[in-house]
């Protein structure tokens, strides 16, 4: 068979189920009921970071807090 | 040893830049050689005088790149818009096509100006301004890459003045929107892989669990717009001494290639990148988190999905296969649905904020964006359907689509996104003027009515006259007969177009007052004295 038929034969046929497998999947998983919290918590994410990056670890943050109690 | 090796890079640009305008076979490829040498040398300049200087390393987000593509936005806006009005001016008064401009400046030429400036240099440059922004502040991370970001801005502005000075002199390969010829495509590659690069960087080093959104979004328009650019753009170049250079396909494996290509640029460019900006941008300006979030994501893998599918509805009637034709219609009409679930998760983002629409300009011109989102997105599957196609394609009724995609939901929602940031990235307590947002927001809104209004009418009349015929089966218009019946309503696209350009020369106006005027914003980290 020439590569043009025997790709298109695979494109429309075991190709094509896999990618519908594949987004069939991706609505599944948005629409999974374990995932609420998860997304609410997503959905927050631009509200947090405004003005400065996220600090390397927590132990630094405590510090911050350490010293501001102290002041 | 780095600081050798860029020395020692630009300074070979710059050499066989001047060895190549030496050697130049047109007039396109000279011009560009020089603009290639004069920067290639200005930058070993500017590297030679900070040789061996200390780097300082910062922690904050990477602001300065953004301001620079605020203000690139901006100043493309005009520029394209501009070039939008004269054109249309040039269709209704033919005399504009000034002889002493001949092979310069005529329709012919400056069209893809417009075009390109619109679509890349506006457009593309409120992507990469607005990547970075949301970026950054939903990774909770500075940019990857150091200065890598900004040799993604400053590439993309070389990529774009060597694209609009070769349409000028004559460098095209004449595919739609894609029309620099060889070696501009292969800088774009590059900036293109570099910005990549950045983005997939800063994702990778993320302070969030989840990748927002957003972020998804962009990836997909950046990872796609790669893909399409690079197939597209398979040439091989007559001379590298020349901007003339041969297509890869031919016929009508051509023809679905760039179609392929320019279905996907607005799907992936216009559509994936700007609903990226609408899904963070939206929520932060009502001050809600957007509608659902589950929804969010079923919208981005089905419109991912399917935009890809999409690009044979610009074939209908041609050499190319039905079947292929048919694939394209019916996956453009089951698109209608992940855009409208879109445009729905948009606009009840406002649900239980409506006021704000009564209240602030900015968040009423991201709904009106939607809308038009929604609009066009309706009026797109329609038009694919091969019947309606047979009565549309070729007409003005086409123009009047894009531009109702193009001014309503790009523009207006990168206008909402530079109105949001410039205050934010200059640090200023508010806008200058929202009565000038309300002015922006109303002339733009009714500009866009008068274009696509005018196109309507316009396009459908062209249609119908081109397929009158008599009893005996003869046509009954020339070509000539439509171009004349056409002249009201060109004049008022025009009129739409320049209410449209007058909108952004006010929004300009009001974002450098803002930056000169507005009281600076009280620091966020400066805390209240500890009492």
């Amino acid at each position: 068979m020439e590569t043009y038929s025997l790709l298109r034969e695979f494109a429309d046929s075991w190709f094509m189920l896999a990618i519908f497998a594949f987004f069939l999947g991706t609505v599944a998983w948005a629409l999974r009921p374990g995932g609420r919290r998860q997304h609410e918590d997503a959905a927050q994410i631009p509200f947090r970071h405004e003005d400065q990056p996220a600090r390397d670890d927590a132990l630094a943050a405590s510090a911050d807090n350490l010293k501001e109690a102290r002041q | 040893m780095w600081d050798f090796l860029k020395l020692a890079v630009l300074a070979v640009i710059a050499v066989f830049a001047a060895y190549a305008a030496n050697q130049a076979r047109d007039l396109a490829y000279f011009v560009h050689a020089l603009i290639v040498m004069a920067v290639a040398g200005g930058l070993f300049l500017y590297q030679l005088r900070r040789f061996g200087e200390e780097r300082v390393v910062e922690t904050g987000y990477m602001d300065q790149v953004i301001r620079y593509g605020v203000i690139a936005t901006a100043f493309w806006g005009i520029v394209g818009f501009l070039m939008g009005v004269f054109v249309a001016f040039q269709l209704a008064f033919p005399g504009l096509n000034f002889e002493f401009l001949q092979g310069m400046g005529n329709f012919g030429r400056l069209r893809p100006l417009h075009t390109s400036a619109v679509i890349f240099a506006f457009g593309g440059n409120a992507l990469i301004a607005t990547s970075f922004y949301v970026v950054q502040r939903t990774s909770a991370a500075r940019l990857w890459g150091g200065n890598l970001a900004w040799f993604v801005f400053w590439g993309y502005q070389l990529f774009i003045v060597l694209a609009a000075t070769g349409y000028v002199l004559g460098a095209t390969q004449s595919k739609e929107y894609a029309e620099p010829e060889w070696y501009t495509d292969l800088w774009l590659t590059i900036v293109w892989v570099a910005y990549l690069a950045v983005f997939l960087g800063t994702l990778y080093k993320r302070k969030e669990k989840h990748i927002y959104v957003a972020n998804w979004f962009y990836l997909s328009f950046i990872v796609t717009i790669a893909m399409l650019h690079v197939v597209n753009n398979l040439a091989v170049p007559v001379s590298i001494f020349g901007s003339k250079s041969v297509q890869l396909f031919a016929g009508v494996q051509d023809a679905m290639t760039q179609w392929w290509y320019g279905h996907n640029a607005v799907g992936f460019f216009l559509t994936a990148g700007f609903l990226g900006m609408m899904y963070y941008f939206v929520p932060k300006q009502a001050e809600r988190p957007v509608y659902s979030y589950k929804l969010s994501i079923i919208h981005f893998w089905a419109l991912i999905f399917l935009y890809i599918w999409a690009g044979p509805h610009h074939l209908h009637y041609t050499a190319l296969p039905d079947w292929a034709s048919t694939l394209g219609m019916v996956m453009s009409v089951i698109l209608w649905m992940p855009s409208w679930g879109g445009m729905i998760n948009g606009l009840m983002t406002l649900s239980g904020a409506w006021d704000k629409l009564r209240t602030d300009p900015i968040i009423r011109m991201m709904v009106v964006s939607v809308a038009f989102y929604g609009m066009s997105t309706f009026e797109g599957p329609m038009m694919s359907i091969r019947a309606v196609n047979s009565l549309s394609h070729y007409t003005d009724w086409t123009i009047g689509h894009v531009h109702s995609g193009a001014l309503g939901w790009n523009g207006m929602i990168t206008f909402g996104a530079l109105y949001f940031l410039v205050p934010k990235l200059w640090r200023r307590e508010r806008l200058y003027s929202l009565s000038l947002v309300s002015w922006h927001f109303w002339l733009a809104t009714i500009g866009i009515v008068l274009y696509a209004s005018s196109m309507w009418v316009s396009g459908i009349m062209e249609g119908l006259m081109w397929r009158e015929v008599d009893a005996q089966g003869f046509l009954v218009n020339s070509f000539a007969d439509t171009v004349a019946a056409k002249f009201p309503m060109n004049v008022v696209r025009a009129t739409g177009g320049l209410l449209y350009l007058t909108g952004a020369l006010i929004m300009c106006y009001n974002l450098w007052m803002t930056v000169k005027r507005s009281p600076a914003a009280a620091e966020a980290t400066a805390a209240a004295p500890a009492e």
